[in-house]
């Protein structure tokens, strides 16, 4: 590659770079500068949008609601997800197009007709056997299932489960062992990736919490929005940057875990020492 | 080495081996019959290489002695126990895949221990035991690498240490040198054979590559279309074929044309010795090893049904291949090295055929040329 070739296609790259980052971070900059503007023209800079943020019960209820909603649906999403990919894939494999279909169904079906639909089971629910907005998690498995699909399908295809679950299998282990301790491990990477999805796709869910009448963040900050338009702007830049603190936390996680593991067998990382891009 | 395996303790039941019994095998997928009737009995601590092209059964067979796939009918006894019904993860064998098949996020020592791990073998005597087997395969010092940081060679035998490390009683080795290159092949097929004598387990081998399966098996099964067409020692299947198929998937054969006359077979002028003396009389294609096709002491060229000119050599070491065109047909020569370079390509040679036995197929285009 010519040096003026190299030069042009750096050039190229921070272009990109800058469009892209552009699109992200000058919305969220107006946001942020909006939730600091003071109440009357000329004002000075303040906080005061940020620091009401404690001081709304109902608030910190909603963001710990959908924390907790986001951990379920993730817990749960795995559970059921994994298994029956990896069993689909061992045993099943003619199945495999019809689990993807049924998975890919939710990005066709508009969210109120969902909403309508699950409805009706949502009031049996509330009436025979508990009224909590972490019901809500049922509905939103569903709602992650094309998202998560899709990551767990990367991770699946990336290793020969085939091989790796028989030789399991021939050195005695059951099949509780073979997905949780020989192929969930090697697909780390595509699990998380699919957390993550469907952590962030909870955090910012309005459709569904709003039509079942439940008080999520994203139905907290919409009704803030009405009272008090700078404190529901702050809380929407603090959720954009705990789902974007929360990303990196989980990478990082994971590849600490990658590196440690290096670490111990006496072996040096990959990338680690000049190794990685230039 | 051997004092490895004392320190791993490989019981004296896995050292002696078990006999392993296939009984009328039979397992058919969706309508193609994998395999049809296969029985084999192998004695304890044999070594019984399966060999075939593939889709002749060989695979089926191995997965089915290890419960990776269920019978339609048919017994599997390992041990004087009929092992059939048991899922694999019941069943005590010990595998080694073609593919590689080590747990990618665990070291080699890890690999090894897994097995122990799920016998529930203490710790202390997990990590004594997984360290002796890394040394039984060579891989003493490799014990933290993990999988994707040896070669394939390594891999197979951090593999092999794995299936061994808990205690076996029967070893499958499902083609584990298919993916390496030729020469780390030719080296870890002797150290397996190194180890299964050592450790003195039944084993049963699964290849296409025929001189894989002669090299290290202690009797050779060939495989075509779901059944065993002969078992034997290696040395009777290459020079005894029991059928044409045999004869012509072992080694390489010359088709040469001939009529049967009297327990005998004339090709090209040539009587030959039948290894089916009761076949009829008539037109047959005899099956000639490149071994018993020699230069003939007359050296006169003239016209004659064995005289034809070289048109390649293909040098081998000791011996070379010659490729000689007699017109109708061309015939493959395995001489000595100093013999063959005497006949360099465009030579003109008469060749002569040894009267060994020979297998004849009734192949009828073949013969009407005869």
């Amino acid at each position: 590659m010519t040096r003026a070739r190299r030069l042009r296609l750096r050039l190229f790259r921070v272009i990109v770079l800058v469009l892209g980052g552009a699109f992200f971070l000058v919305p969220i900059g107006a946001m942020f500068e909006f939730s600091t503007r003071g109440n009357r023209v000329g004002a000075p800079r303040t906080l005061e949008a940020w620091t009401t943020i404690v001081t709304y019960p109902d608030l910190l209820g909603a963001i710990r609601d959908s924390l907790g909603l986001a951990a379920i649906t993730s817990v749960a999403m795995l559970l059921l997800l994994l298994p029956t990919m990896i069993w689909v894939r061992l045993r099943l494999p003619q199945l495999k197009r019809t689990i993807e279909f049924l998975c890919l169904l939710p990005l066709t079906i508009p969210a109120i007709v969902l909403v309508v639909g699950l409805s009706p089971v949502y009031r049996w629910m509330a009436i025979n056997l508990v009224d909590t907005i972490f019901l809500l998690s049922f509905a939103y498995v569903v709602l992650v299932l094309p998202f998560a699909y899709r990551a767990l399908d990367a991770g699946l295809s990336a290793i020969d489960v085939k091989t790796l679950s028989e030789a399991a299998r021939s050195l005695g282990a059951g099949w509780g062992t073979v997905m949780f301790r020989v192929i969930a491990p090697n697909m780390s990477g595509a699990l998380l990736n699919a957390s993550l999805l469907s952590v962030a796709l909870v955090l910012g869910e309005f459709t569904f919490a709003n039509l079942l009448s439940y008080l999520n963040l994203q139905v907290e900050i919409f009704q803030l929005g009405l009272a008090n338009a700078g404190t529901s702007i702050a809380v929407s830049v603090a959720s954009l940057m705990f789902a974007f603190i929360l990303l990196v936390i989980l990478s990082f996680f994971g590849r600490a875990r990658a590196r440690g593991a290096h670490e111990r067998a006496g072996l040096p990382f990959p990338g680690a020492a000049g190794g990685g891009l230039r | 080495m051997t004092s490895a395996v004392a320190a791993a303790g490989l019981g004296t039941a896995t050292r002696a081996g078990v006999e392993v019994r296939l009984e009328n095998l039979r397992r058919r997928y969706a309508g193609v019959t994998a395999l049809d009737g296969l029985s084999l009995t192998m004695a304890p601590g044999e070594l019984v290489a399966l060999l075939g092209p593939s889709g002749c059964g060989k695979t089926t067979a191995l997965r089915l002695v290890a419960g990776l796939e269920q019978a339609d009918s048919g017994r599997v006894v390992v041990g004087g126990e009929d092992v059939t019904g048991q899922p694999t993860n019941k069943r005590d064998v010990g595998m080694v895949f073609q593919a590689y098949s080590l747990f990618p996020h665990m070291t080699a020592w890890q690999n090894v221990a897994f097995g122990l791990q799920m016998r529930k073998v203490g710790a202390s005597q997990r990590r004594q035991r997984a360290g002796e087997m890394l040394e039984l395969v060579g891989l003493g010092g490799f014990a933290n690498r993990f999988a994707h940081q040896l070669s394939g060679g390594q891999q197979q035998r951090v593999a092999l240490a794995r299936a061994l490390a808990i205690q076996p009683k029967v070893l499958l080795l499902d083609e584990p040198l298919s993916a390496l290159d030729a020469k780390v092949r030719a080296r870890l097929r002797d150290e397996i054979r190194r180890v299964q004598l050592e450790v003195g387990i039944t084993t049963l081998f699964v290849t296409h590559d025929q001189e894989e399966a002669l090299a290290i098996a202690d009797r050779v099964g060939v495989m075509q279309s779901g059944r065993l067409e002969q078992l034997g020692p290696p040395t009777t299947i290459y020079s005894r074929p029991a059928t044409p198929f045999v004869a012509e998937f072992v080694g390489l054969t010359n088709r040469l044309a001939g009529v049967v006359r009297g327990g005998d077979v004339e090709v090209r002028g040539t009587r030959l010795p039948l290894v089916q003396p009761d076949a009829a009389d008539g037109p047959a294609v005899a099956l000639v090893r490149p071994e018993a096709v020699t230069f003939a002491n007359n050296e006169d060229t003239g016209p004659g049904p064995l005289v034809g000119t070289v048109i390649a050599t293909a040098f081998l070491g000791a011996t070379s291949r010659v490729t000689v065109d007699l017109g109708d047909v061309t015939i493959l020569a395995q001489l000595p090295t100093s013999e063959a370079s005497a006949h360099p390509a465009g030579t003109r040679v008469r060749l002569a055929l040894r009267p060994d036995p020979v297998l004849i197929a009734r192949d009828e285009a073949a013969a009407g040329r005869a």
